[in-house]
């Protein structure tokens, strides 16, 4: 099945852009690949293992139960709140470029049966910079899984806070945060799966503001920038700097989990956290989970 | 009228008072308290009691330092993951002693380096916002010189956000948002103008609710309105009940770009 049908089949009354399906060029080895190959294998290089960045909509297919997935706040566009150059040709551009109205998708879903609040960022839009709209549509989300009692299971990928919206976008660290706190304060699980890259004012608020903290193998997670750092210190960055698996040795995340295995992962964390009323895991957890590779 | 790029270099002036400076002005007999309990003991960040016309109040200020020596040490005043960590620390402290927190925003920004990215910059300052939303004594927040970017933000979540007329607030350093957007920092002037980072800016988007004059006034005059302005907003702030408050605090965040 094709993107395309996939997110039809997700989304039989919506038609979003969907990526293109051309075959893809691996920047690692070097290999192209078919991108029904590529689907399959959860947008991961067959030949050397290499991430592809995924895009909002290939996530929701790859972690979401068939179906299940309704958008929220779809329409909601930035404007230009502090008239900065070019930005609206910007906006154009990445909507173009991406398929999508903003750099993060949001709804609500269920993951093997469990109904949660998802929210899905897309480093094609504008390196998934965070301005107004992309704090609105988080907020809203937080509320409303806090107002229903869901769970928010975030994928994150950003370059951090959007300047083209000035304070504005700085401010949505803060609102975003509070909205975080209140589902907290309410009981409510949160769990963030921090992806290549997610850097900046996203790392210094919702980032890592989850009860459990997951990532990708290998993701870039940090808040300064890596040339930044080096302009600055003059030091050389040490092997490995602000990966994902860094920050585990550093006991900033809480763990790290590869992309065949993660849709089960979050499951069972879901499962793990839910009242004890609930329907508890039908299948062995270890019978569901694929191998680890390697 | 001066320009934005111009209160960007007021607000860095070497010879602008920093954190210190206004905590000597406003309050009495302060005892700085030291030290995140996990760490270190950040100089960059200046944290303590002490009184203000007779009240109980905690203050957490960025210090950049004065000879270049004690600049060096206090990192211009930009504040490690241990700074954010201890400033957190004492405000736990005041809200289980029911003592209001004044925050003191002045520096470029969160420090940069290998060893604050190893320690969890990023955890830091994001702690540090969400224990804020929901701590239960009144914050005031002040930006007396340079707010930079998440760094500021991280003292910055508060029920009043107050700025000197000269001070900048900003998502990124103008010299960053030129080199990004036209690769050529010294277009540092134009980025400035197009952030919209001065007082007046955030006080006209409703991000800080006062600005304090500086035009013709030393800074003694400043101290002193700073400190009545902040007085009067605690007395407003502690009549409210607690349930009260932090619905206003997270309504004030909640309806920026909303
Ligand atoms: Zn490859």
């Amino acid at each position: 099945m094709s993107l395309k049908d996939t997110i039809s089949s997700i989304l039989p009354h919506s038609t979003p852009a969907a990526p293109a399906q051309e075959p893809r060029t691996c920047k690692q080895c070097g290999t192209t690949t078919a991108y029904e190959e590529l689907r399959k294998n959860h947008m991961i290089c067959p030949s050397c293992g290499a991430y592809y960045r995924m895009h909002a909509w290939e996530r929701i297919a790859d972690i979401l139960d068939e179906g299940s997935f309704t958008e929220l706040d779809k329409a909601m566009q930035s404007s230009d709140p502090i008239s900065f150059p070019n930005y609206p040709q910007k906006l154009a551009q990445a909507k173009q470029a991406s398929g999508l109205q903003e750099a993060v998708v949001c709804g609500i879903g269920k993951i093997e049966g469990v109904r949660c609040a998802v929210f899905v960022m897309d480093s094609a839009f504008m390196m998934g910079s965070m301005g107004t709209i992309v704090g609105e549509k988080i907020t809203r989300l937080f509320e409303k899984a806090t107002a229903q009692k869901l769970p928010v299971v975030g994928f994150l990928t950003s370059g951090g806070a959007r300047m083209q919206e000035g304070i504005l976008s700085l401010m949505q660290m803060a609102k975003v945060s509070g909205a975080v706190r209140k589902h907290s304060d309410n009981g409510g699980l949160y769990l963030p799966v921090l992806t290549d890259p997610t850097t900046g004012g996203i790392t210094a608020s919702f980032a890592m503001q989850g009860d459990i903290i997951l990532a990708e193998p290998h993701a870039l997670i940090g808040f300064a920038g890596q040339r930044v750092i080096e302009q600055t210190t003059g030091e050389k960055l040490p092997q490995g700097f602000q990966r994902a698996e860094f920050l585990l040795e550093h006991g900033f995340v809480d763990l790290i989990e590869e992309r065949p295995r993660l849709r089960f992962m979050l499951a069972n964390l879901l499962k793990l956290h839910q009242k004890p009323e609930t329907p508890k895991m039908t299948k062995p957890f270890r019978s569901l989970m694929p191998e680890r590779r390697r | 009228m001066a320009t934005a790029y111009e209160r960007v270099q007021a607000a860095r002036s070497g010879k602008r008072p920093s954190g210190g400076y206004y905590i000597d002005r406003m309050v009495d007999g302060f005892v700085e308290l030291h030290g995140d309990r996990r760490y270190g003991d950040d100089p960059a960040i200046i944290g303590g009691i002490g009184w203000m016309n007779g009240q109980a109040v905690t203050v957490i200020a960025m210090e950049r330092g004065d000879s270049i020596e004690d600049r060096m040490r206090r990192h211009f005043g930009c504040p490690s993951p241990e700074g954010y960590r201890k400033a957190l620390r004492l405000m736990k402290l005041s809200e289980k002693f029911g003592r209001p927190i004044i925050c003191l925003i002045g520096s470029s920004g969160a420090y940069c380096g290998i060893q604050a990215e190893q320690r969890g910059q990023g955890e830091a300052i994001a702690e540090n916002l969400f224990e804020m939303m929901g701590l239960r004594v009144p914050i005031i927040s002040v930006v007396i010189g340079e707010g930079g970017s998440g760094g500021a933000l991280a003292l910055g979540v508060c029920d009043t956000a107050i700025m000197l007329e000269n001070s900048v607030y900003s998502v990124i350093s103008p010299e960053g948002c030129a080199s990004i957007l036209w690769k050529d920092a010294s277009k540092a002037p134009e980025a400035a103008e197009a952030l919209h980072l001065t007082s007046y800016d955030l006080h006209k988007f409703g991000v800080v609710e006062h600005v304090i004059k500086e035009q013709n006034r030393t800074e003694k005059e400043i101290g002193a309105e700073l400190k009545q302005l902040i007085l009067d907003e605690l007395a407003q702030k502690s009549a409210m009940s607690v349930d009260a408050l932090l619905a206003a605090r997270y309504q004030k965040f909640r309806s920026i770009g909303a």
